[in-house]
């Protein structure tokens, strides 16, 4: 069955690559884009306007850090003028005096702040940036005041797990509306520092619970999104709602992806814009229609009542751990590999011991990554 | 947990509005009103939409249902249960403000 094919809601704009922060699990890819390579203020215009043309209505701008991007101003103001709902996302550190309340007066209609941590000493450690903790603080403070809505971002992996409850404190002090409590995503930088990261299947159970509890006490207080860890899953998550489906994303020299991690599917050829318009790229691109809708599964996805609730979950992941981007997503518990999902948990565990904190981080940089991923992560075994 | 706010409940002198960061707005696209909210755009039926549309700060929530009640040519105290229901659980998801 063929669905009609819907213009996208949602749209994500990763303006630049470049960021003062060098979290090892950042969802940019490995190979990181310098400066040079950035569209430049009008490209971004213009791309906009065609993305409002097309029928998205929500835009997040993210990177790297998109304020270092110095037009970022021009930008918002762009999309306001088209109706766009803005959101910026960002690590809120060293945004220069005067910035925030331009951006609130361009239209930006709210702002995602990331907190590594919940304590300071966390937060500068993951970053590997001293002092970070203290200007998000700050950057908060300075949203509020120029009346911006705020959501507090929180990452979570094995080394702030049990900073949750702080994390609810902290989003609760700085007057937040919304807390994502986001177990992270093993893509990216991610699964290179995966063994480093992963969290202890107590602690999952643990967090999982106090964000339970406090959603029903703080019931039209504070919203509290929760993205619970994929390996630990039952069923996948619908990743982008599905591929292609109603949301895609633009990396910073304007190629045009599905997902963040869709490059690592290696004979998907992605277009950028310029070469076509936006509106060609969403219905004719063959990348965007590998995965789209439900015709390209295989069992036991095809013949699943699920099949368009998870739409087969994610397809890097699958890529990533089943060799094979059409596979069930291994996080499934229907899918024949599943129990590798539990492997790698132990594996990990098992990593983690014998590692320092610091050590067991690959830092987020350009250049920073192994030239080569160890081929057992990207393409483990064929033997569950 | 120390908040600065209490959870809102709506009474009939509530006074519902639209905080800054959600918004209603016609999609020329889709040709249909969209609620646009930071991470989720929802699409309000004939019904929802009355009675976003009437949180404007001013008018109250026994104001809003004596007017949908007229509108829909229906009883004052059928409309009621609805409509508080509704605001309840809109200002919970913090999309209203009471």
């Amino acid at each position: 069955m063929i669905e009609p094919l819907l213009p996208p809601i949602g749209m994500l704009a990763e303006l630049t690559h470049r960021c003062p922060l060098q979290c090892p699990y950042c969802s940019n890819p490995t190979e990181l884009l310098k400066a040079n390579r950035e569209l430049n203020t009008e490209t971004w215009l213009y791309l906009f306007r065609q993305a409002a043309d097309l029928g998205v209505l929500q835009i997040h701008l993210s990177g790297g850090e998109p304020t270092l991007r110095r037009d970022l101003e021009q930008l918002i103001a762009g999309l306001s003028a088209r109706g766009v709902y803005t959101n910026l996302i960002t690590a809120g550190v060293g945004i220069a005096e005067g910035r925030i309340e331009a951006f609130a007066e361009a239209g930006l209609d709210h702002l995602q702040l990331s907190f590594q941590g919940a304590r300071p000493a966390t937060t500068d450690r993951i970053g590997n940036s001293r002092g970070s903790h203290e200007k998000k603080l700050e950057t908060a403070r300075r949203a509020r005041a120029a009346g911006l809505p705020l959501t507090i971002n929180a990452p979570i992996h094995r080394h702030n797990i049990e900073e949750v409850p702080e994390f609810i404190e902290l989003a609760l002090l700085l007057d937040a509306e919304r807390l994502e409590i986001a177990n992270v995503q093993y893509g990216g930088w991610a699964l290179i520092n995966r063994d480093a990261l992963m969290p202890d299947r107590a602690a999952v159970e643990r967090q999982a619970a106090i964000v339970e509890g406090a959603r029903e006490q703080l019931r039209g207080i504070l919203n509290i999104d929760f993205v619970p860890p994929d390996y630990f899953a039952i069923y996948p998550k619908p990743c982008m709602g599905g591929w292609a489906r109603d949301a895609f994303m633009v990396t910073p020299d304007g190629t045009v992806l599905p997902c963040h991690a869709a490059q690592t599917i290696p004979w998907l050829e992605f277009e950028r814009f310029g070469d076509r318009t936006l509106a060609e790229i969403w219905t004719d691109s063959p990348a965007f229609n590998a995965y789209r809708g439900t015709d390209w599964m295989q069992e036991p996805c095809r013949s699943c009542d699920r099949r368009e609730i998870d739409w087969g979950g994610c397809r890097c992941q699958a890529m990533a751990i089943a060799d094979d981007a059409a596979a069930t997503d291994p996080a499934c518990v229907k899918s024949p590999i599943h129990a590798r999902m539990a492997r790698i948990i132990d594996d990990a565990r098992i990593a983690a011991e014998g590692m320092k904190d610091r050590e067991g981080f690959v830092y987020r940089r350009i250049g920073g990554a192994p030239t080569a991923v160890p081929p057992d992560r990207v393409k483990p075994a064929l033997t569950v | 947990m120390m908040a600065l706010h209490e959870r809102a409940m709506v009474t009939p002198q509530s006074r519902p509005s639209l905080p800054r960061h959600v918004r209603i707005q016609f999609d020329p696209v889709r040709q249909a009103f969209a609620v646009l909210s930071p991470e989720s755009v929802f699409w309000p039926n004939e019904i929802s939409l009355d009675i976003l549309r009437r949180c404007d700060g001013h008018s109250t929530v026994s104001r809003i249902i004596a007017d949908l009640a007229d509108e829909y040519e229906a009883e004052e105290e059928d409309v009621a249960a609805d409509v508080a229901a509704f605001l309840q659980e809109w200002s919970d998801r913090l999309l209203v403000k009471l």
